[in-house]
């Protein structure tokens, strides 16, 4: 009954040379039979090993052995009791540093493809369900969720199960944050998105757009128009820069600049009318999924040569993995343990080469992984376009600003007590890269479910 | 959705829609922006609040038609809808406590100097305007702003329509008179700021300026609106728009400025191609 087999089913892709064209999806996904196939090589450990790797903690042997009985749409019951989005981990979610890595296959041969499982439960579930969400009986308690982004779906789909009257507040014209405005389509089409934002309005959640909390709408007014919580999950939209000289050139881009004109704005659709420019020498800095992601799309738009620039080696790039094999197998150069001193222009300020120096691999800093540290004696030109900084970012400071009486860290983190995302304000909750600068979409959900469950408890030790 | 209330043609090239806005409206303040789009596939652009108006809640923009978007937001009339307005966006303008302030406006930039030197006039700050325009079909709120400007003076740079000359010649006769100010309010194109900032740095006069320069979001994601301002760097949206003249690396801004210029004057052509189509 078991498959033994060593190997994963290998994920059926587009082919390099031909996705490079194009923004479609690059994983196609499994067929039925392809996913049994994998399924069977779940062992359906009594201990669940691969439980304790997941955040929101999914029941992945009792899903997966759902998928061998050919009940999907079961399965797909059991992932939604811990998630609101398979669809979207099942793409997005670091799997190997998380539930694939504890699974007990992977000591001999690689890990049950948990992902792949959970993105094809989820697709077959869409495919074959109709969209009919329970409608729950409203308790008429109103709560404000502020934030598309994966926390504030979570929160919002969670408090309206619970009966809560739900407004969700989004400062864009498009819901779905960092889904939307941050992962390209060929990572995460954005109909998957728009998908689980309808059915959070058909459940009975409010969606408001171009609502800036903080500017348009304050947060004390919140409580005046009847809100009794307040959920925060804003993000981390502060984009940071690396403070060398030439940030300032034209052709210099953060991250969120270069992928929101390409995600939220479809700057590669001819009739978008939104520009962005078109490169033939890219070099990106940084090595995480963000960056990774802005070297694809800069790839898919035409560029020539595409760096990534990374501090560290290989084996520490903070990118998922498969990621990384798909943007060796598009052709990305990978510049490893280098880092950028300068950012050279031309007279009408374009940028036109960057300066980068060496980096050796010390011992070990606090964060467990190896300190690069600048060769002084080392530096190359590399000629390019186009600079793209891709080294992370901060919450945004707009709500924090006109609310002193929330704590937060100096990095503009809001500080929340323990678990339940409460604040120092009064009813007001947060969850996700606001509270934990920024970090991945399945923990600002596990965030976004904490807190759903702190403001349900919160609320009725009240009333 | 946004109705447009009221469309006015100010100029062959400038407008002023009124936009129904209710949310806005309750906390918008001089100095602040909106950001829009006309269409689906449309771009987000920032347009600073001309008017806000709680009674009939309607925010005014006043708007230049310089490339795609403006071309087609120019086409909306009374009636149409934007699909997206959000905002107020930015810090206000901080006008407290100022006794007396010159408030310069160039061209298009008039339409955000005015509502800050009606402030300031409606806080009885004694307000010297000086505004300037290319050549007399440009002019547009010569009268509003007598209304509310204790000296008035208006300048073309071709002499067509009042005195002949630049804003910065009149600024600089009333400061050779020894006309002082608690600060100079200087809005209009950069390099216009940039002369305005260099003439009342030798006076020591605090000259406040408002960057528009390239946004996407507006909220403070994108950090295409950085601007250095005293070495730093500023994001327009959520640090400015407005920022301390003295301070800001204007000759940079220009550069900046240019970033999509082949893009966007391919884009105002094809528009501009598009409604010659539609009017045959």
């Amino acid at each position: 009954m078991i498959n033994l087999s060593k190997e994963k089913n290998i994920m059926p892709v587009q082919d390099p040379n031909y996705r490079i064209n194009n923004f479609d999806e690059v994983a196609l996904g499994y067929t039925l039979e392809q996913a049994q196939d994998e399924a069977k090589r779940c062992l359906d450990c009594k201990h669940k090993p691969c439980v304790q790797g997941c955040p929101v903690g999914i029941d992945i042997p009792r899903f997966i052995n759902k998928v061998i009985e050919g009940q999907i749409e079961e399965a797909y019951r059991i992932i939604s009791e811990s998630s609101l989005l398979p669809s979207v981990c099942g793409r997005v979610c670091p799997q190997e540093t998380q539930c694939e890595a504890l699974c007990v296959r992977a000591n001999k041969g690689e890990s049950v493809a948990i992902g792949n499982l959970e993105r094809f439960v989820a697709d077959y579930h869409f495919e074959h369900e109709n969209m009919n969400p329970l409608r729950i009986e409203s308790n008429h308690i109103k709560i404000a969720v502020i934030g598309s982004g994966p926390a504030g779906l979570t929160a919002a789909n969670d408090l309206s199960k619970l009966g809560y009257e739900v407004d969700m507040y989004e400062a864009l014209h498009t819901p779905g944050g960092v889904l939307t405005y941050g992962i390209p389509a060929f990572r995460l089409p954005k109909d998957i998105v728009l998908r689980e934002v309808e059915m959070l309005k058909l459940q009975g959640v409010t969606l408001k757009t171009n609502i800036i909390i903080g500017q348009t709408i304050y947060l004390d007014e919140l409580f005046e128009m009847g809100y009794k919580a307040i959920f925060l999950g804003t993000g981390a939209g502060l984009p940071k820069f690396l403070g060398i000289p030439g940030e300032m050139l034209n052709g210099v881009y953060s991250a969120n600049e270069f992928l929101t004109r390409i995600n939220l704005m479809k700057a590669y659709e001819k009739r978008s009318q939104t520009p962005v420019q078109i490169s033939k020498r890219v070099a990106v800095i940084g090595g995480g999924n963000v960056a990774l992601d802005a070297a694809r799309c800069a790839k898919r738009l035409g560029a020539e040569d595409v760096y990534i620039i990374y501090r560290r080696s290989m084996k520490e790039l903070p990118a998922r993995l498969e990621e990384v094999h798909h943007a060796i197998e598009e052709g990305i150069i990978f510049k490893m343990q280098m880092n950028a001193k300068e950012i050279i222009g031309n007279q009408d300020g374009f940028v036109q080469k960057i300066k980068c120096v060496d980096m050796i691999l010390g011992e070990p800093d606090e964060s467990g992984r190896a300190r690069p540290i600048e060769d002084i004696n080392s530096s190359h030109i590399i000629e390019v376009d186009t600079v793209i900084m891709a080294i992370g970012t901060t919450p945004n400071p707009l709500i924090i600003q006109s609310n002193p009486d929330i704590d937060s860290t100096r990095s503009g983190c809001i500080i929340t007590q323990n678990d339940s995302g409460e604040t120092s304000k009064e009813m007001v909750f947060a969850g996700g890269d606001v509270v934990t600068g920024s970090a991945t979409v399945i923990l600002a959900m596990g965030a976004g479910k904490k807190a759903a469950k702190a403001i349900d408890l919160k609320i009725k030790s009240i009333n | 959705m946004f109705l447009i209330t009221e469309k006015i043609i100010l100029t062959p090239t400038v407008s002023m829609l009124k936009i129904k806005a209710p949310d806005v409206v309750r906390h918008a303040k001089p100095g602040q922006f909106v950001m829009l789009r006309v269409e689906e596939n449309g771009e987000r652009i920032p347009l600073t609040i001309a008017e806000s108006n709680l009674n009939d809640q309607t925010i005014s923009v006043i708007f230049q038609i310089v490339g795609a978007t403006t071309k087609k937001l120019n086409q909306l009339e009374k009636g149409d809808y934007l699909i997206d307005f959000a905002g107020p966006m930015g810090r206000p303008a901080k006008l407290d406590g100022l006794k007396k302030v010159c408030v310069i406006g160039g061209g298009v930039g008039c339409a955000i100097a005015y509502p800050i030197a009606k402030s300031l006039f409606e806080q009885n700050t004694v307000v010297h305007t000086i505004i300037g325009f290319r050549t007399k079909e440009l002019v547009f709120l010569e009268n509003e702003f007598k209304r509310i400007s204790n000296q008035f003076y208006l300048v073309t740079d071709d002499g067509s329509y009042h005195q002949q000359g630049k804003v910065t010649d009149i600024l600089k006769s009333l400061l050779l008179k020894g006309e002082t100010y608690d600060e100079v309010y200087a809005i209009g194109p950069l390099p216009m700021m940039k002369y305005v900032s260099l003439l009342t740095k030798e006076y020591n006069i605090k000259t406040i300026v408002s960057m528009n320069p390239v946004m996407v979001d507006g909220t403070g994601m994108c950090g295409g609106c950085r601007v250095s301002v005293g070495n730093e760097m500023k994001f327009a949206c959520v640090d400015g728009p407005e920022f301390d003249g003295h301070l800001v690396n204007f000759d940079e801004a220009i550069k900046r400025n240019k970033m999509y210029e082949s893009f966007e004057s391919k884009q105002y052509q094809e528009v501009c191609n598009s409604l010659k189509e539609v009017s045959k």
